[in-house]
């Protein structure tokens, strides 16, 4: 993302609004300026903002009127008041950024908006999590603080050590290089992302050890860790076999999503539902 | 619907706040799709929804383009459902957003009446989906538990402020300018429900509750740390 330094008026509006905290008023050209090293190019700013066209001289002379009266220059909070930001033609690897953090870009390797995942959302058609299987999400950098790549990879290399199937559908394995070892491409490793998520599946039996281990490899992330665990409900709805091993392991469970059984395969020519996953 | 799935607050303070998302999925069901999402979206409507979204064009309450001056002083801060509806036009999530547990459970029995073939998913504290499945009739198929945030927590603000920025889960309600509006609430630059028109513009699918978000703003206004 860029700014257009002929346009700013260093209103200060986009240093609210960037999630990653990368905007920033430079205080020898006076105008806003994008830390670039940070940018997750999740376009919050660019689509977040509502757009004013007003004339940049105009705007900036009557900031100095104020600024030196002591008046308080009080802008609407989600406004660009000269339209100032221009994205950037991105290459690769920077590209992934976006990918991974402007929602409303879908993954090309699933087709997917937001972190590119269906997760258990489809689980009553895809039957990515059967009976007595447990699927993990593990997802980094959220809320707020961002994941490098290579910090994703180091939870990989463990889970994959440990024996885990990665999620075939999903866009963190499409980018390994080698799904055996949890190794993702080395062009991508120096890509910061809003977050992302590994998705693992094991038995039920292994629940505790796999959250075990994500908890062990996260205190060597320089980064946040949000962990999702899915399971199948038993015929009458309700899921008597995850939840305790939870609680046992001191979790108050607090928040879960539920998906009600209403889907229904309607493709004329369905893909084949089979088991979703590459295993070691 | 990770998105959803880690709102910070305990099971308390999802009291209002009921995310009901359809989604097809690739390959199986996601041909003529548009349609049945947007029937989705129509049902809700009937049902009082803080917000309705579609994952690629976003929530009620959008950005303008084009700002006119003038707005400053007469923004819309009404949410637009029907721009949301008719906007829809590609195969991706459609979000709805109640305050209210008898809203969630009322639309959900439509839902599943509607037999839109569509997956249909309820966010919410554990108990409240309960009774919404019970509600209407529904037997849960899966269930995704939240576990909250783990690793270097230190990097996260404080609770009021995760409480509003997690609402958008995919980060585009950035922590500091949900901290600006509780400061701007708190300093009266700004009423709560003036402050969640700015912050609902953000969330890039729907999801935002600004009902909850009024509340933790009212709260947050007299809380001390």
């Amino acid at each position: 993302m860029k700014i257009n330094q002929d346009k700013c008026v260093a209103c200060g509006n986009c240093t609210y609004v960037c999630p990653m905290g990368a905007i920033y008023i430079d205080p020898v050209v006076k105008r806003a300026t994008v830390n670039l090293h940070e940018c997750v190019e999740c376009y919050a700013c660019f689509n977040g903002l509502s757009q004013e066209h007003l004339n940049p001289t105009l705007i900036r002379t009557v900031r100095r009127i104020f600024q030196m009266l002591r008046l308080r220059f009080e802008p609407e909070p989600d406004v660009c008041p000269t339209a100032a930001f221009e994205p950037e033609e991105l290459t690769w690897p920077r590209v992934v950024r976006r990918a991974f953090s402007d929602p409303r870009v879908p993954h090309e390797s699933t087709g997917v908006e937001g972190r590119g995942t269906e997760e258990v959302k489809t689980n009553d058609i895809s039957g990515r999590v059967k009976v007595g299987e447990v699927g993990f999400t593990i997802e980094f950098g959220r809320p707020g603080v961002g994941v490098w790549m290579r910090e994703i990879q180091e939870m990989c290399w463990e889970l994959a050590k440990a024996g885990v199937s990665f999620e075939k559908k999903n866009p963190i394995t499409s980018l390994m290089s080698d799904v055996a070892t949890g190794t993702l491409r080395e062009d991508i490793l120096n890509e910061k992302v809003m977050s992302a998520i590994a998705e693992v599946k094991v038995p039920v039996e292994r629940t505790e050890e796999i959250i075990l281990l994500v908890r062990e490899v996260e205190k060597r992330l320089d980064t946040v860790v949000a962990l999702g665990v899915g399971t199948r409900c038993d015929a009458d709805g309700e899921e008597r076999v995850v939840a305790p091993i939870l609680e046992r392991l001191g979790y108050k469970l607090e928040r879960a999503k539920t998906n009600t059984g209403l889907g229904r395969i309607t493709n004329a020519a369905p893909e084949t539902v089979k088991l979703e996953v590459l295993s070691r | 619907m990770t998105n959803t799935l880690h709102r910070f607050g305990d099971a308390e303070s999802f009291r209002d706040d009921y995310v009901v998302i359809a989604i097809s999925s690739k390959g199986r069901n996601d041909e003529n799709a548009v349609p049945r999402l947007r029937r989705f979206l129509e049902i809700a409507r009937r049902f009082n929804p803080v917000n309705l979204g579609d994952g690629r064009h976003g929530g009620a309450l959008r950005p303008t383009q084009s700002i006119n001056p003038l707005s400053h002083w007469r923004r819309n801060m009404t949410p637009d459902f029907d721009a949301v509806i008719a906007g829809l036009d590609v195969a991706t999530t459609a979000a709805a957003v109640f305050d209210n547990r008898v809203a969630a459970e009322d639309f959900l029995k439509e839902v599943r009446e509607a037999d839109l073939g569509l997956s249909v998913n309820i966010s919410t504290s554990i108990d409240g989906a309960e009774q919404c499945c019970h509600a209407a009739g529904l037997c849960r198929h899966s269930v995704g538990y939240s576990l909250g945030f783990e690793g270097k927590t230190g990097h996260l603000p404080n609770e009021d402020v995760l409480m509003l920025s997690t609402m958008c889960g995919h980060g585009m309600v950035s922590s500091s300018l949900a901290k600006k509006m509780i400061d701007w609430v708190k300093e009266g630059r700004r009423t709560p429900g003036q402050a969640v028109t700015y912050l609902t513009r953000f969330c890039s699918c729907g999801v935002f509750n600004p009902s909850r978000a009024c509340r933790v703003l009212e709260e947050a206004r007299t809380r001390t740390k």
